[in-house]
């Protein structure tokens, strides 16, 4: 593994080059909030902020895409404006990396999606470390720390960036900037431990996830989901606001010539009352209750015996997110307080 | 990030791209009864339509042009090849707009999806195959592969209802098979308003009074409404059948086929990939399966 060092008065120079690699998004400040867009100038981004709005899915998995066009005699064709935009994201948080990893199992692989796919072929991504807030439980979810799916990750030192370099892109990124990074040294890794404790030590937030997918077997008739089916708006936030929400609709548009049209896809949620209706009017989850119970179950339990970890990586954007402040960590521990409580 | 250095373009898009449907023409249509038409479309490139190998029990993605996508489940058995049937009831924006179409007009398809029958491990048994009403659409490809690979299978039974005779999809087929020595075939109707149906009469699970069924060595595929399944599955595990051995063919609302929208996952499998064709042992465990 190739590790260096940038010292953070070469930060702008770096950046500069970067532009040679695509268009550069990094975090910016946006009404009090931070949002991932694309920088005007380098001073306007913002590498110490908590999390964004929006995860990166957004790139990847645009709110709403033209997969195909149809024309009338030659059928359908790929729709393919904007997916070759080569992007650089520079600043991106270890938990939206690792959600990122997650989407790769769902959207690689076995029928891969070639939308997603080239997308994550032209947008390089530079992760950054950062500071847990009272929201953060990543760590939990054993996503405060990611080993791949970034082309460099910058650990801060202080006055310099321990510089992971996790690809073959990411090393062209080093190698087009000069002599601007350095080896590291004895001390630069000692710091880096001691930082590292330091972030471990920093989390206020915790839940436990091991048999997790046996407790919710177990409380799966638990009377916390018509709790929770009260609260719930059924708005979707959650899951606008989640990295490894990826539920899709597909709907066809009619040009008004009526010549011709396009399919699109448009992000979707299983909270929606329509997600599980069929033609003909059967419903399979109707009831809230059953929508948000759905929805930890997938994320909880069933993402673990899919894939062998929970869909969740712990950013804490689903509590900042609801209106009726509905908290994930909550509910684990009520279901794990429900079945420790008993009969006294 | 997948392969860094390298950019790739738009290639995979045409080259590989499972959401792209290949047209394909509407040869016949067939009124079957009230709101239930069989489609028999042909892939407009030869090849494919040649070689478009599906097992009985898959699926198709249909595209009516300018209306949308939905699952059909494929009615034909692989071992006609060349055109594929669809069993469809007119139940919603695209079935309407579908049974508006005519001969010749053109339609998207995509697949085959989902697991369908595992032929392997019941190659040497007997079948008993349950479907009432729609659930004969996807049964009829397994009816027919088992039919025309007759000596894989030991004894076959069939069992089929509906409301009315009026009601009965492919009920001239099922009728000539009453006379062939191939299978047992078990017909009932609920109700004869024209007083002219010679056949059994009752609801489907009262069929199991007339046959013999010997639960070791026989996989039952069931289909139908919830409450084919409710009092199917009742007689089956009466009869001793082991759970593993009762298949049963489920619908969900789907938007891709390939795993990805989200839309048919029940508990964690999803239905387009696990599914749709399901062991009850499966069906125990995963909730809100029927």
């Amino acid at each position: 593994m190739k590790i260096l060092k940038l010292s953070k008065d070469k930060l702008d120079f770096f950046a500069s080059v970067l532009q040679r690699f695509g268009e550069v998004h990094a975090p910016v400040e946006d009404n009090g909030e931070f949002v991932f867009r694309r920088l005007a100038r380098w001073s306007e981004a913002r590498l110490d902020y908590q999390r964004t709005i929006l995860p990166l899915k957004k790139y990847f998995l645009p709110p709403r895409e033209t997969l195909l066009e149809y024309r009338p005699g030659t059928g359908y064709v790929p729709a393919e404006r904007d997916l070759e935009a080569r992007l650089v994201l520079f600043g991106v948080h270890a938990c939206d990396i690792y959600a990122l990893n997650i989407l790769d199992r769902v959207f690689t692989g076995r029928y891969a999606d070639p939308y997603y796919e080239t997308r994550r072929r032209n947008i390089a991504i530079i992760g950054i470390d950062c500071r847990p807030d009272e929201r953060c439980f990543c760590r939990s979810m054993r996503a405060d720390f990611v080993d791949r799916g970034f082309d460099l990750f910058f650990h801060d030192l202080g006055d310099a960036y321990l510089t992971i370099v996790g690809t073959a892109l990411g090393d062209d990124m080093v190698l087009a900037t000069g002599p601007l990074f350095s080896p590291v040294t004895a001390a630069d890794i000692e710091e880096y431990k001691r930082r590292s404790a330091g972030k471990r030590a920093a989390f206020r937030l915790e839940v436990e996830i091991r048999d997790l997918p046996e407790i919710f077997e177990m409380e799966y008739d638990s009377g916390i989901w018509d709790e929770l089916g009260e609260r719930c708006l059924s708005c979707g936030s959650c899951s606008v606001v989640c990295p490894t929400c990826y539920c899709f609709d597909v709907h066809d548009e009619v040009e008004l010539a009526g010549n011709g049209g396009r399919r699109v896809r448009t992000w979707d949620s299983c909270l929606f009352s329509t997600h599980a209706l069929v033609a003909g009017g059967e419903n399979f989850r109707k009831s809230r209750a059953s929508r948000i119970k759905f929805r930890y179950y997938h994320k909880q339990r069933g993402f673990v015996a899919e894939y062998g970890r929970p869909s969740c990586v712990g950013c804490g954007r689903c509590i900042a997110a609801c209106p009726v402040g509905i908290d994930i960590t909550q509910v684990i521990d009520t279901l794990r307080g429900v079945l420790h409580a008993g009969p006294q | 990030m997948l392969a860094p250095s390298e950019a790739i373009g738009v290639q995979a898009l045409r080259k590989e791209n499972p959401y792209l449907p290949a047209m394909a023409r509407i040869v016949r249509i067939h009124r079957m009864v009230e709101n239930n038409y069989l489609f028999t479309v042909r892939f407009l490139d030869d090849e494919l339509a040649r070689n478009f190998h599906y097992l009985p029990g898959q699926f198709v993605m249909l595209s009516v042009p300018g209306t949308g996508e939905a699952p059909i489940s494929i009615s034909s058995t692989p071992s006609r090849p060349g055109v594929l049937e669809l069993c469809v009831r007119r139940v919603g924006r695209l079935t309407n707009a579908l049974f508006r179409s005519r001969t010749n007009d053109l339609v998207g398809i995509r697949g085959p999806y989902g697991n369908g029958f595992p032929l392997d491990r019941m190659a040497g048994n007997d079948l008993l195959i349950a479907a009432g009403g729609l659930g004969m659409a996807p049964l009829r490809s397994l009816l027919w592969y088992a039919l025309d690979h007759r000596d894989r299978f030991g004894r076959i039974t069939l069992m089929c209802g509906a409301r009315t005779p009026q009601d009965m999809l492919f009920r001239e087929e099922l009728v000539s098979l009453l006379d062939t020595r191939e299978l047992e075939c078990l017909l009932t109707v609920d109700a004869d308003p024209g007083g002219a149906w010679p056949h059994h009469l009752g609801v489907l699970p009262a069929l199991f009074d007339h046959a013999e069924i010997d639960p070791a060595r026989t996989y039952a595929a069931v289909c139908g409404p919830p409450v084919v399944y409710r009092y199917v599955l009742e007689r089956l595990l009466a009869l001793g059948f082991s759970k593993d051995r009762i298949l049963m063919s489920l619908e969900r609302r789907m938007k891709c086929g390939i795993g990805k929208c989200g839309h048919c996952s029940v508990g964690y499998k999803y239905t387009c990939l696990h599914g749709p064709i399901f062991t009850y042992w499966d069906a125990i465990n995963l909730p809100e399966m029927i």
